[in-house]
């Protein structure tokens, strides 16, 4: 997956767990628990959307690779 | 109007789920009402033909006001055969009621949006024969698709429970074609889940009616008109208020006493990751389940944290229905329970937890759910902090908190060793209790959690 679609993924999933959440105002550097305050289930649910949408199934063990928005995209990028 | 929660004086009805003539059994859902902290769903408290809504969309009443009469009577009442769909009643509420603004100009019928008038000249249904149950007595998808179903079926009418009509309308399912396993072959929430999870894909939903949005959309509503933001902005401003009141009693008559340990978590989490390892995301657990599981069966075992003080004192409760604090996103939380938490197997209550959860989020909670959580645990260490003291829910008479599950340096034996640690709160009612049983509490959470195959 190029880094343009995996952007979009991690958009659209963010989006739907977290639908308050401003992309214009989101550093890509933002940690996904502690900057936009998703909690343990909010994070399933973004990587079950993430299965869904881009057939990527990050296991548990990459969680810390995935926990900014940046690193989400890469992961998708190098794995999708 | 039923007591949503401890400190509800009112609420406002936003939707009527049923209308004169429907058949409802105990537990079918009816209303739905907007309390100050959120919009729940009302069920129904006997069986009966609904003879008459006492209570109109957008009104706020108090606590015990009747909402609707329902009519006692033997079941055959409700039976397919004596359910022709009747012809839009003259004397309901209805008919007052201003235009819908989708409706097509002052035509003569119910209110009707486009596209629905569109699906039912497509399928050939007369929308001049069915009843709207929508809002202003619109006529929705799912009335159509009733109509449908009751016509396709000859003379009998498919029975369903209002919350299966309603789900099945969302998930676009046709009821005609969900095979009934409740009583007289009617229609259950659990036979639409199955006919849903058999359709690979729902198809591109045509644009239907503005869905009914219960909180923005009551037509009464003096909100109307305003920009959305400024009614989010009242309703979190409004939830804020509810919860100072709240947490104001709490503080004022329940003498708290507090209490920490710190949980050694490293047999719970390894166990997890080795199940979650072979599972697909929508399967994991999270370290919550086990540990809201842990404190429901703790709670088995130290009855004093569980049940309800009123002005006849404690009353323990068999059951623990353990109430879960949500923090919602726009600001403000709510605590609705999860049933008998202390008999579900993990994957049931981790799949209930999730439920609960996005619910609560999206505003949509269940009466019982608000109403009677018998112990409360708040899980702030999911959003980082280390430890958390809540403040007790009255009339219940105890909170736990749970923080961080973090590694941490443990020493054990003379040695130094890394461990996923958390540290847990009690935070208790000391009319009920004393300090040795709240410890007793704590540290039977920690047992159980080094066991974690038998959660």
């Amino acid at each position: 997956m190029n880094e343009q679609d995996a952007r979009a993924a991690v958009h659209a999933a963010i989006g739907e767990v977290a639908p308050d959440v401003e992309f214009d105002d989101v550093d890509e550097d933002a940690r996904l628990r502690q900057d936009l305050e998703l909690d343990s289930l909010d994070f399933l649910r973004l990587v079950e959307t993430i299965d869904k949408a881009t057939g990527v199934d990050i296991p548990e063990r990459d969680y810390p690779a995935v926990a900014t928005v940046k690193g989400l995209i890469g992961y998708l990028t190098q794995h999708g | 109007m039923p007591s949503l929660g401890a400190d509800m004086q009112h609420g406002k009805l936003v939707e009527w789920l049923v209308k004169p003539g429907d058949y409802v059994r105990r537990g079918d859902l009816v209303a739905v009402v907007d309390t100050d902290k959120t919009v729940m769903d009302v069920e129904s408290f006997q069986e009966g033909v609904v003879a008459d809504l006492l209570v109109g969309i957008g009104e706020t009443v108090p606590v015990g006001t009747p909402l609707a009469r329902i009519t006692q009577t033997p079941a055959e009442v409700g039976s397919p055969a004596h359910e022709a769909p009747t012809p839009r009643a003259p004397t309901t509420a209805h008919t007052v009621k201003p235009q819908h603004p989708d409706a097509p100009g002052p035509a003569l019928g119910p209110p009707i949006a486009p596209p629905v008038r569109h699906l039912a000249h497509r399928l050939g249904v007369d929308t001049g024969k069915i009843q709207g149950t929508g809002k202003d007595g619109a006529i929705t998808r799912a009335d159509v698709e009733h109509a449908m179903a009751a016509r396709a079926g000859g003379t009998s009418r498919v029975r369903s429970s209002p919350r299966a009509r309603r789900l099945a309308a969302e998930l676009g399912i046709g009821l005609s074609t969900v095979t009934g396993t409740g009583p007289d072959g009617a229609v259950t929430v659990a036979d639409v889940q199955g006919a849903a999870a058999k359709v690979p894909t729902p198809g591109p939903p045509e644009p239907g009616p503005p869905e009914p949005g219960p909180v923005a959309s009551a037509p009464e509503s003096p909100a109307k008109g305003r920009a959305p933001s400024e009614e989010a902005r009242e309703r979190v401003a409004s939830l804020r208020r509810a919860i100072g009141a709240l947490m104001t009693r709490s503080k004022q008559t329940i003498p708290h006493y507090y209490l920490s340990t710190t949980l050694d978590l490293r047999a719970a989490v390894a166990w997890m990751q080795t199940v979650n390892a072979h599972r697909p995301v929508a399967a994991r657990l999270v370290p919550s389940a086990l540990l809201l599981k842990a404190a429901a069966l703790a709670a088995r075992d130290v009855p004093e944290v569980n049940g309800f003080y009123d002005d006849g004192g404690f009353r323990p409760s068999a059951a623990v229905h353990l109430g879960v604090a949500v923090a919602l996103r726009r600001g403000g939380l709510v605590a609705p329970a999860i049933h008998d938490a202390e008999t579900l197997p993990l994957d049931v209550l981790m799949e209930q937890l999730r439920d609960l959860v996005s619910r609560a989020r999206a505003g949509r909670l269940q009466r019982a759910e608000m109403a009677d959580p018998t112990l409360t645990v708040t899980n702030l260490g999911d959003l980082g902090v280390d430890s958390v003291y809540g403040v007790i829910y009255p009339p219940q008479v105890a909170m736990v908190g749970l923080g961080r599950v973090m590694e941490q340096p443990w020493a054990e034996n003379g040695l130094l060793g890394v461990r996923y640690a958390a540290i847990a709160t009690l935070s208790a009612d000391h009319r009920v209790s004393d300090g040795l049983r709240g410890a007793r509490y704590l540290a039977r959470i920690n047992e159980l959690l080094q066991e974690p195959e038998h959660l």
